[in-house]
């Protein structure tokens, strides 16, 4: 493909930009905007571009920021709220979870908040337990929201612009261990976000790998390994958890009849459960060579122990291992 | 002070002057300045620490803000129940903990405070009368007022004490626990150390007014708003507050102004978080030092010489070098207490 040379960052900002440009009802409010270092290269310069006015920075408030956006939804605008790391967003849960994603039921179907939450998943470098939580799943589980987890540097900024103009509540996930990707990209050309369905990125035979957000990656790293010992791994990414469309995920798994699912999440009640059942519900019960497996967290806080820390996070080596047990092999 | 702005106390132009011990205990005066010193020379070799990259997680160095913890630990005991934030480390020395301990928290060793899994951000060491600090801003303020309720149904007088900064005040919680702390009476004492930023935002882009004391105000409780650069108004403040609320009237409220040296987080002086500071503002600030300030009242009254002062620095900077060879040779903690330590009850001993 060629196009402009974006990475997963400034693929965000081409997407900031383009919403800000064309759209004079979007604006973004969170903490961080007038500093590039809580968003890294997602965010620069755009309040100089586009005014402190539609680029707000704020108080320490996430609370009443989410709340603020929701009714500014209400009342017509289009708010991108930014919270730089997910665990933060934890203040606003009403406003998220009781207000936005209840809305239009509550009233009819006749109003309804467009805004998008931007959150992002921030592990790693020791920061321990209150910064570290990818809680996609939480989100996931309440109706109304909309959850979208970009794991390539074309759906960072073609799905955040699919968001943005989505009428409805949407929390837009990004992880910065993606912020390297990098892609070329065509000129923006809009999208539903209902057309967001998941996405396979490599075909194979043998077994079916699903995935979002940064363990997409995982998997594609995991399958090209893979396929040096040969064995054929498909990888599906999910791209948006909620409405989640399960069929092409039963048609890889009828194709391949073996089921890893990796999530960044815990694995109780979590994401990587919810793929499994869903594909397990729709399949026939003989057409499983294995049992599906998942790759997921500890269930443990982070820690920030480095020495823990390295062992909490599911690496490329553990997805190739968990593989080769499924087709009985060790890799 | 009624317009909340902070006048002078928020001008480092002012307020450099040496700190006025007349009637002062001496004994305790040194006691206190040890102390600052012991924190200023750990936090320096953790600003090193983490330039010459021995630190992996992330460190909030409180360098200048040292007489803020001073002088309120000054007013403390061991059954008193303080919480911080994610700029603690001042807190936490200042009640008593041990420099080897802290430093392999932050090292992510066993033997840390929190037994290496908190780091820097995560501190805790209740049998010091330090329950805990953790980096989600404003999140120990209603557990200080719910301790401080405990010490109440207990009987003991003993308080609970909240650390925040300026910038947590905008969080809504706050607003809750002190009209709770307020209508509940309970001996709960808001220590805010107004720095002038949160992260890279100064305070006049965040709130109207300067003087976070004016929230004690609508919520009925008493405050004092005071140069946290000089312990001894601090302690002063302080003791006013925590007798009358060991006494069964309720909470106080407490706004030290203060600075600090360093960047938002970690080791750099001259960046604060993408935002450059001028080095003149930090400069000036530098000279309103509550150590210099505390040494220069001393010396004035002759209370300390040269020597004295030399001496007691070079026994400090040996122990802060020894505690941190120390912490760096420990071990780290067994793979097994990623799971282990999840719930109090199971794997604590392990
Ligand atoms: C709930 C939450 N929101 C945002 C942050 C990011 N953050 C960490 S420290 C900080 C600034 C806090 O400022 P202040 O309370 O004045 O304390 P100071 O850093 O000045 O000591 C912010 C915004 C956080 N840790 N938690
Ligand atoms: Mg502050």
């Amino acid at each position: 493909m060629s196009g402009t040379r974006y990475n997963y960052g400034t693929a965000m900002l081409a997407a900031f930009e383009y919403l800000l440009e064309n759209y004079p009802e979007v604006f973004v409010i969170g903490q961080g905007l007038w500093s590039p270092w809580y968003v890294g290269n997602s965010m620069t310069d755009l309040d100089k571009k586009f005014g402190a006015h539609r680029v707000i920075d704020t108080p320490v408030s996430e609370s009443a920021c989410t709340g603020a956006a929701v009714g500014a939804a209400l009342a017509g605008m289009k708010p991108i709220v930014v919270h730089p790391r997910m665990d933060f967003m934890l203040y606003a849960m009403d406003a998220v979870v009781n207000q936005a994603a209840k809305w239009s039921h509550m009233v009819g179907g006749q109003a309804g908040p467009g805004l998008t939450i931007r959150t992002i998943i921030n592990r790693g470098g020791e920061q321990g337990a209150q910064h570290s939580q990818a809680l996609h799943a939480w989100f996931a589980h309440v109706p109304g929201l909309r959850v979208v987890m970009p794991a390539t540097v074309a759906d960072a900024r073609d799905l955040l612009i699919a968001s943005v103009l989505c009428p409805d509540p949407v929390i837009f996930i990004d992880d910065r261990w993606l912020y390297d990707l990098e892609d070329d990209l065509p000129p923006v050309v809009e999208r539903s976000l209902d057309s967001a369905r998941p996405q396979c990125l490599r075909s194979g035979a043998d077994l079916t790998l699903v995935a979002s957000g940064y363990s997409t990656r995982l998997a594609l790293e995991a399958a090209a390994l893979l396929q040096q010992q040969g064995i054929s791994a498909e990888v599906i990414d999910l791209r948006v958890l909620n409405p989640f469309y399960p069929d092409s995920l039963v048609i890889s798994v009828t194709k391949t009849g073996r089921l890893l699912v990796l999530d960044g999440g815990w694995s109780p009640c979590g994401m990587a459960g919810e793929v499994i059942a869903s594909v397990v519900e729709r399949i026939a019960p003989d057409t499983l060579k294995k049992s599906p497996a998942r790759v997921t967290l500890p269930f443990s806080p982070a820690p920030t122990s480095r020495v823990l820390e390295k062992a909490y996070y599911p690496s490329v080596a553990m997805v190739v291992s968990q593989a080769g047990k499924l087709m009985d092999k060790v890799c | 002070m009624n317009d909340w702005s902070l006048g002078h106390l928020a001008d480092p132009a002012q307020n450099q002057q040496p700190i006025d011990i007349a009637g002062q205990d001496v004994a305790a005066l040194l006691t206190q300045l040890q102390m600052m010193l012991r924190i200023r020379l750990a936090e320096r070799c953790l600003a090193d620490g983490k330039r010459d990259r021995l630190i992996g997680g992330p460190v909030h160095l409180g360098v200048g803000q040292e007489a803020v913890a001073v002088g309120v630990a000054a007013e403390l005991r061991k059954t008193d129940r303080v919480f911080g934030g994610h700029r603690s480390h001042s807190h936490v020395l200042s009640m008593g903990s041990s420099l080897h301990r802290l430093f392999a928290e932050i090292l992510g060793k066993d033997t840390g405070l929190s037994r290496g899994m908190g780091g820097s951000m995560h501190l805790w060491d209740q049998p010091n009368g330090f329950y805990g600090a953790v980096p989600i801003v404003s999140g120990t303020v209603p557990l200080a007022v719910g301790a401080a309720l405990a010490a109440k149904m207990q009987g003991g007088g003993d308080v609970g004490v909240a650390y925040l900064g300026d910038g947590a005040v905008e969080e809504g919680v706050v607003h809750e626990s002190l009209n709770l702390a307020r209508m509940l009476k309970a001996p709960a004492i808001f220590v805010v150390e107004n720095n002038l930023f949160a992260s890279h935002m100064h305070i006049s882009l965040r709130q109207p007014k300067e003087s976070t004391a004016r929230f004690a105000a609508a919520n009925d409780i008493p405050y004092e708003i005071v140069d946290g650069n000089d312990v001894v108004k601090v302690r002063a403040a302080a003791a006013r507050l925590i007798e009358r609320a060991r006494a069964g009237h309720g909470p106080g409220f407490l706004e030290a102004v203060t600075y600090r040296w360093y960047g938002h987080v970690d080791w750099r002086e001259d960046i604060d978080v993408g935002v450059n500071r001028s080095a003149e503002e930090v400069g000036v600030w530098r000279k309103r030092d509550p150590i210099a300030r505390l040494v220069a009242g001393l010396q004035a009254l002759g209370l300390i010489d040269a020597d004295h002062l030399a001496a007691m620095e070079t026994k400090i900077a040996e122990e802060v070098a020894e505690a941190w060879k120390l912490a760096q040779s420990d071990a780290y903690p067994p793979l097994s207490a990623l799971t282990s330590r999840v719930f109090a009850g199971a794997g604590v001993t392990q």
